[in-house]
Formats: structure tokens, sequence, C-alpha cells
């Protein structure tokens, strides 16, 4: 049913949630298709989410190792089991829904690195305006094409997309400290 | 289910009204801006009647509004970034937070995320005390929007009746989990403890009450002049342009949109209740407040039946029976070498997932609330977002109020329902 979809790379099914995987450029003509053929006429959430790190750190594990555990790095000790690699930093998802008689939903899935754009959906679905705002402000993914792309939950002089994994948690910076 | 929920009558108004290249900016006309009467004026943050922090920048022309801006994030406390450095286990008790007055939905989507990837089953009397709280915190969320919405415009006693009911239910919650809000009851598998005793007797007290109480609140409200007068025909949505910025629950269904995921999407212990899902047709203030009005009678009958069946499993398990997951009994934890080891892991590490994605959404009382969760097989989420139906129903503040006085706007921004915590996560 997916296959037609343009740009298509890859359907992924699991947990019982289909997900299609859609080359950036032909971002916006997969879901127009998707819109206009296949009756996805509401776009619950845009969600991006950054695989910084992924697999690299230990992926815990209560079964110890012969090595015994480092009683220092709760959560990162035991047999590890990698999580399979992603192709690139960042996914930026689309759960669309079919608000009709015969409910579905499918995921859009397109990978970018840092730096890259994605092409911004507000004219497909004017929803998208808010999403893509926070996904450029918390994320720091660009969205070219959007009309209005200007951080929505942080001050306008933020500096970093805090939901990067490379953001440092905790800490902030203390004006007139001791070592300043 | 073979009709389209989008009925086939007359739209509320024809073509769009959605702002154009900004869906959700509404800007001055050139031509009006060059009057030099156009007067910007600032409102909120921190404003009695915003429901919160919300900030509006309005341009006003007269009375008109004829410019509009919503500005969010004063309420921004990174929930999304906490739950990434928590385990699963304890990553629990954020959601509740997020929206504090539906927090059971918010607990709910979360645990079910969970659940959906570790592949869990929840014994029934799990699932049916879920879906008695969660319509009990549904009319305990609408009490509150009523009442603060009628505050608002004016009707102080509101505020005053529906409080009453709502405290009623709080002590339901506080019987139940020994908190009255931010229950942190569901677990991933279950419940966190069996229901007391004492809990049937007074909720029945409720849902005996709870009707009349709603005739008390429509006796002062569904007719008073001033209420129609200063709700209807304002805020006017149409159902396209609901569906097309993405609104949800009580707004899309006074928009004349049947849609409800409890059934079409039926979770929990839904699929074996009785409940109609009211749809109101003019898209305005009015039929939101109609609607929740419904949703608060339709609860109830909810709640009576979970009680029915809830009495019925006395001595039934309330969690699944997974210790990996799922914490041992408390009794076992001075006799049981294992399963003190058990308990000691679970809290101390916290249980692993295994690795996907999912999307799981429901019905909260503001809408479709989802979740998207990653997790790369650890015992910590690798990322968490919610799609928060109060950020969403902001995005069509710009659209109602795209023929609006000033002073309609508090009754349509009331009416959208928002809930800043949600919004700004």
């Amino acid at each position: 049913m997916y296959e037609g979809v343009p740009g298509v790379t890859e359907v992924v099914e699991a947990h019982g949630e289909t997900t299609v995987v859609v080359e950036t450029e032909r971002l916006v003509d997969a879901c127009v298709h998707l819109r206009d053929e296949e009756g996805f006429n509401f776009l619950s959430d845009v969600s991006a989410a950054d695989y910084l790190g992924w697999g690299e750190a230990g992926v815990s594990g209560y079964i110890g190792t012969a090595a015994g555990r480092d009683l220092n790095a709760p959560m990162t000790q035991g047999l590890q089991v990698l999580p399979r690699p992603k192709p690139k930093r960042f996914s930026v998802s689309y759960h669309l829904l079919a608000l009709s008689a015969d409910p579905r939903r499918v995921r859009v899935q397109t990978w970018v690195d840092d730096g890259e754009e994605v092409p911004s959906v507000v004219a497909v679905w004017p929803t998208a305006d808010w999403h893509e705002r926070e996904a450029w402000d918390l994320m720091g993914i660009r969205f070219s094409g959007h009309p209005n792309l200007t951080r929505i939950l942080l001050d306008e002089d933020w500096e970093g997309h805090p939901l990067r994994k490379d953001y440092p948690i905790g800490g902030e910076p203390v004006r007139f400290s001791e070592e300043e | 289910m073979a009709v389209s929920p989008v009925a086939t009558r007359a739209p509320i108004y024809e073509g769009t009204r959605i702002p154009h290249p900004v869906p959700t900016v509404l800007r001055v006309p050139d031509e009006l801006r060059a009057t030099g009467d156009v007067m910007t004026v600032n409102f909120g943050p921190n404003h009695p009647s915003t429901h919160g922090v919300l900030r509006l920048v309005v341009d006003l022309f007269g009375e008109d509004v004829v410019g509009l801006e919503a500005v969010i994030g004063y309420l921004h406390t990174g929930f999304e970034k906490n739950m990434e450095q928590k385990t699963w286990w304890k990553a629990i008790t954020y959601p509740e937070r997020i929206d504090y007055l539906s927090y059971q939905a918010n607990e709910l989507v979360f645990v079910l995320a969970i659940e959906k990837l570790l592949g869990l089953e929840i014994p029934p009397k799990a699932s049916w005390m879920r879906t008695c709280l969660c319509e009990l915190n549904r009319i305990h969320s609408h009490l509150v929007w009523l009442g603060t919405s009628a505050l608002e415009l004016g009707a102080i006693s509101m505020f005053w009746y529906c409080f009453r009911e709502r405290e009623q239910i709080l002590d339901l919650f506080e019987l139940v989990t020994g908190a009255r809000m931010h229950t942190r009851y569901f677990q991933a598998g279950g419940l966190a403890e069996d229901i007391p005793r004492g809990f049937f007797p007074e909720a029945r007290k409720l849902v005996e009450w709870m009707p009349h109480a709603i005739d008390e609140y429509e006796a002062m409200l569904s007719r008073n002049k001033i209420w129609l007068e200063r709700t209807q025909g304002i805020g006017l949505l149409s159902a396209a342009d609901a569906i097309a910025l993405g609104q949800s629950g009580p707004v899309l269904r006074a928009s004349g949109v049947d849609w409800d995921l409890r059934r079409a999407e039926p979770y929990l212990a839904y699929p074996e209740v009785d409940f109609d899902v009211p749809v109101y047709h003019e898209g305005d203030v009015y039929a939101r407040y109609r609607v929740h009005v419904d949703e608060m009678r339709q609860s109830t009958r909810i709640v009576a039946q979970c009680l029915d069946r809830l009495e019925a499993m006395e001595g039934e398990p309330w969690i699944a029976d997974d210790r990996k997951v799922v914490l041992p009994p408390r009794e076992e934890l001075h006799t049981s070498m294992e399963s003190l080891i058990h308990h000691f892991k679970i809290v101390t590490e916290g249980y692993r997932v295994p690795e996907g994605e999912v999307y799981v959404a429901v019905e909260s009382p503001r809408g479709e609330l989802g979740c998207y969760v990653v997790s790369d097989g650890g015992p910590r989420p690798w990322r968490v977002k919610f799609r928060a139906p109060s950020f969403v129903a902001l995005e069509a503040t710009a659209t109602c109020m795209s023929d609006a006085l000033i002073a309609d706007m508090i009754a349509i921004v009331g009416s959208l329902d928002t809930v800043m915590g949600e919004v700004d996560r």
C-alpha cells in the first residue's frame, strides 16, 4: 500500500505500527500523496529525535560480566546488546492519522544530519507550523520553506538546542561566579 | 462506523479562515495599518484570564481584533529532556506534571507506550480501574475548565459550584492513591496498589450526585442570556479548518466532527463500555461549552459501568505477573531472596524496554494526547515526545479570532481549553 509513496526507501512494520521512510528531498511529495490519495488528512504530531551516541554508551543490563561491575556508572554495565545503527543523526517523524470512518495511522520518517534541511509541510497541513518550530527550537532542525521558523518555547536569544544529546544537562552559566 | 465523521451539512463558514502565509499569526492588512489607527496591545503573560502564562500580542482597530500572535514558552521546564535521564520507572512521574488537570490521562499514555514496547498484557481489573480513573479525571478537568471559563466571563458562582464537585473527585483520588493530584497510580503492568475497600461507596455517591450537579450548572448557564450573548457565534471554527489545524477533543467535536479516540481506536476497557460521543455543529464557544457539559454526563455513565464491573472483581490481580518489570509483592520481600533482588534491581537500575519506537494516542480531556517513545533497549527512554492537545489547540487562536472583538478574546481563548503546562512542557 505504501510502495507507491514518492521517494519511499523503506517500509517498516514494528510494534503494530507502520513506518514509511522517505527521502528528505521528496518529503512534501510523499505527504501530499498520503493526504490526497491515502486519506491521511490529519497530522497528529511531528517528532524529532537525536541519535548521537546511539548504541555507543553501554546499553544496560543487570547481568554481570566476567570483569565485574563498575558501581560508579550505574546502568552501563553488563552484557551489551547494541541497538541497530541509524542511517543519520536525526530522524523527523510525522505521525499521520486518517480521520475517517476507517481510522488508520502511519509514521512518515526522514533522516538528516546536522545542518541539513527538511522541507516544511506547513503548506500540506497548517498544523505543522508550531510542531516544526518546536523541532527547530529544541532539536535544531531547519525546515526550508517554513513561513515563520523562529524559536517557540525558548527565548529568541537562547543558545543551542536543548533536546540534542550533546547539550549539557545541569549546570547553567552563573554570572559573577568566583571562577570568572 | 460506516458514516464519515465529518457531517455533510452546510459548513459553518465558506472557505477557510486560516491566515496565510503563517497559519497561526493573524497579520494586520496593510490598508488598515496605513490608517494609523491600529493599536498593538500586549496581553499577558501574567493575566488572570489566560489560564496560565500565555502572552497574546493583539492588534486592535477600535474594538476589532485585526492582528494576533500567541507567544508561548513561559512555562517550559524541559520535561522531555528530564525524562531521558530517568529510568522508565521513575519517568512515569513526569508526564503527570505536564498537564496538571488531566494527570491520569498523561500518565496513562506514557505507561501504555511502555507496555506497547514491552508487549505487556495488563489484567482486566487494572484496565477497568484505569478507565474509571481517567473518566473521573475527565470530569475533574472539565469542571475546572467550566468553572474558570465562566469565571472569566463574570459568572463567578459557577466557579464555586464546579469546585464543589471537583473537591469530591480529588477526595476520591486521595482515597485510592494517597495523593489528590499527580497520583502516580498507574504502573507499567497495571496499578500501583489494589483498590481500597472504601472507594466504591464513595464513588457511588459521586456518580449519583453528579447528574444533579450538572443540571445545576446547566440551570445557571445554558439559557443564561448573558452567557448566550457572550458565547454564541463567537470564535467560529469550521470542520475543515479544525482538521487542517490538527484540532482534537471537544474543540473538534464542537465543529461538527464526530471523532473520539475512545471509540475510533478503543483502548483500555472502552470497547466494552456504553457511551455516546456528543457532537455539536455550530463551531462556536457555546458549542464547546455544550460538548464539555455533555461529556461530563457521559463520563459519569462510564464511571458507573466501571464501578459495576470492578466491584465484581474483588480479589483479582491488579498488576501483571512479570517479575522483570513489576515490583514483587511487598510481603514477599521478608521471605524471598529472589524477590528482594528483583525489587532492588527494578528500583535502582530499572527494567529494560526493548528497542523500538512507538506512538500511542489516547483521548485526554483536551483531545488527542500522543506519546512518541524511542527506546534503545536500555533502562532509560532515549526520546520521549508528547503530542500535547493544548499546544495544538492554541494554534487555532488566530483562526478563531479572525472576526472577534477584544471582549470575545477571553471567551475564545478559554473555550480552547488549554493548560499552559502542557503547551510549554
